[in-house]
């Protein structure tokens, strides 16, 4: 008998998707469609030490295949959080991740301390953001920087602490490398590619930030490419995202070498899209005699 | 349940004005749900996002959605035979709150009209005062003729009705009313406010380009003090209606 769990840093996940980060706010608004035991998790919208309004509309901008948005973190901080979100989410039989981001290293610190004395599951630690002006991706685009981070951040987190990582680098595998070696039990790649439109009536960018982080199916590949070659650069285990819509995308992820799995940009189109990939990867594993989903994982054969 | 998606099946598709069209879809579990001033959130094929839009009428197994072209998305919904079935996410939103005993006026300014006409057959002796740029834009005239005899129509060019703006009517009638409920581009809804503040309370409904509808991911931002507090609230969940003070039109 197949089935879709998936153990990740010794948490066993229901499934292996995961809500993306800032898809999914804090879960409320997409239990109205059904259980969110359905997946394997819920990385919560990214959550700063004080509370954030995040940047003025237009936030987002739709592109062939994809969107780019620039919500700059709009949040209600940690300690809301952790007093009004956490402990229901919790209730839903689900692995929560808190995403958490900041202006300085010692706010992460602040963070994962809070955070660490809670029953989230996971710290991710979001280094890739890049649509707030100070912090966020500035800590995610050097080895030096992702490694002093991590190694801080590390010493205030007794929860399993997922890097997030950038793709606006030149070489992500030495980046992962940066961030295993500093104590990550978990790489999660990739966040938004930046990218910008512009209206040519107006002159105007569409998003009022000007620039925006691009995800959806046309950053596919992208992902994919990343994934492979961090797979084969560390031994942590990679949560692999970046555009996966269908269940197709997830078998080839978890092929490139991800362990499991988020979704985001995909629930705006169809929010029942996790069940559909969830109820399509079981048929597939059947089909092909697997039984577990950690046999795909790094499956690929390159050439 | 209070919203969900589900496949509708669109009905009728007509072309009412050049640009707009008029669609009914068939859905009983969710058209029955529909509150005046909702929207909904429409599945086009080839597009990663749903294109939202406003219910101009729900009866028990229908709801009515009058939309223009504005871009691919739009046009790829005009062109959408009867009979297809349209993955529609609905009602969406917090809509106009009606009172009873009160006397509203309602005012709309182009593709804004038609969230109204729901709205104003929840009311007794509604006024509707109308606005376009030009005659071939004028929408809606005979619904709303069917559900008031107080029913006003200006167009910017002066092409039909009245030669002006809505705020030009609504300023002569201020006093015949108790509330105003309003639906259009920001400057006729900031126009509409300065009119009424300190008289008549006034809601508005806005606009925004929007990405799940529902609340989750926060692009669809509106500055607003809601008590003395100044914040961002989703336009998809806090919204799309707002009291008017509470919005800074501006930003």
């Amino acid at each position: 008998m197949s089935n879709l769990k998936v153990n990740l840093c010794g948490v066993e996940l229901n499934s292996p998707l995961i809500a993306a980060s800032g898809t999914f706010g804090f879960g409320r608004e997409f239990a109205e469609f059904y259980p969110l035991s359905n997946l394997g998790g819920v990385s919560c919208k990214g959550i700063t030490l004080k509370e954030r309004s995040g940047n003025l509309p237009p936030r987002i901008a739709e592109t062939e295949g994809g969107i780019l948005n620039a919500v700059g973190l709009q949040n209600p901080g940690v300690d809301h959080f952790i007093k009004y979100d956490l402990d229901w989410l919790k209730a839903q039989n689900t692995v929560v991740i808190a995403n958490i981001a900041g202006n300085t290293v010692e706010d992460y610190c602040a963070m994962a301390e809070k955070l660490s004395a809670t029953s989230v599951d996971f710290i991710e630690l979001n280094i890739s953001c890049p649509n707030v002006k100070s912090g966020g991706v500035q800590f995610g685009t050097s080895c030096e920087t992702v490694g002093n981070i991590t190694s801080e951040v590390r010493k205030h987190c007794k929860k399993p602490l997922m890097v997030k990582l950038s793709p606006n680098v030149t070489d992500i595998a030495e980046i992962a490398k940066s961030a295993e070696f500093n104590g990550a039990d978990v790489i999660s790649m990739i966040n938004t590619i930046t990218g910008m439109r512009i209206d040519i009536n107006s002159k105007r960018p569409i998003i009022r930030n000007n620039t925006g982080g691009l995800s959806g199916p046309a950053v596919f590949p992208v992902a994919v490419r990343m994934v492979w070659q961090v797979y084969n650069a560390v031994k942590i285990p990679i949560v692999g995202m970046g555009g996966i819509s269908k269940w197709q995308d997830a078998v080839e992820m978890l092929m490139a070498g991800a362990t499991a799995l988020q979704i985001g940009t995909v629930l705006f189109n169809d929010p029942y899209a996790p069940l559909k990939i969830n109820y399509s990867l079981k048929n597939y594993m059947e089909e092909k005699n697997i039984s577990s989903i950690s046999e795909l994982t790094g499956s690929v054969i390159p050439w | 349940m209070i919203y969900d998606t589900r496949p509708f099946k669109l009905i009728k598709n007509e072309e009412i004005a050049r640009g707009i069209f008029d669609w009914t879809v068939e859905n009983r579990e969710l058209s029955k749900l529909a509150k005046c001033g909702q929207f909904v959130n429409i599945k086009v094929p080839g597009k990663t996002l749903r294109r939202p839009i406003s219910i101009c009428d729900a009866g028990e197994n229908t709801l009515r959605l009058v939309f223009q072209v504005k871009g691919e998305g739009t046009e790829i919904m005009s062109r959408m035979k009867v009979g297809y079935e349209v993955e529609i996410l609905a009602p969406l939103g917090n809509g106009f709150e009606i009172k009873d005993g009160k006397r509203y006026c309602f005012v709309g300014g182009g593709i804004g009209v038609p969230p109204l006409l729901f709205s104003a057959k929840q009311t007794k002796n509604p006024m509707v005062i109308t606005g376009f740029r030009n005659k071939d834009l004028v929408i809606l005239q005979d619904d709303f003729k069917k559900i008031t005899d107080d029913l006003y129509l200006a167009t910017d060019d002066g092409s039909a009705g009245i030669h002006g703006f809505v705020t030009d009517v609504l300023k002569e009638h201020l006093d015949e009313i108790d509330e105003v409920c309003a639906c259009g581009p920001i400057p006729m809804l900031k126009a509409v406010a300065d009119l009424c503040r300190g008289k008549v309370k006034c809601q508005v409904s806005l606009e925004e380009r929007m990405g799940c509808g529902i609340g989750a991911c926060l692009v669809c931002a509106c500055k607003t003090k809601v008590g003395n507090e100044e914040m961002m609230t989703q336009v998809c969940r806090y919204g799309p209606v707002y009291d008017s003070e509470e919005v800074f039109f501006n930003e």
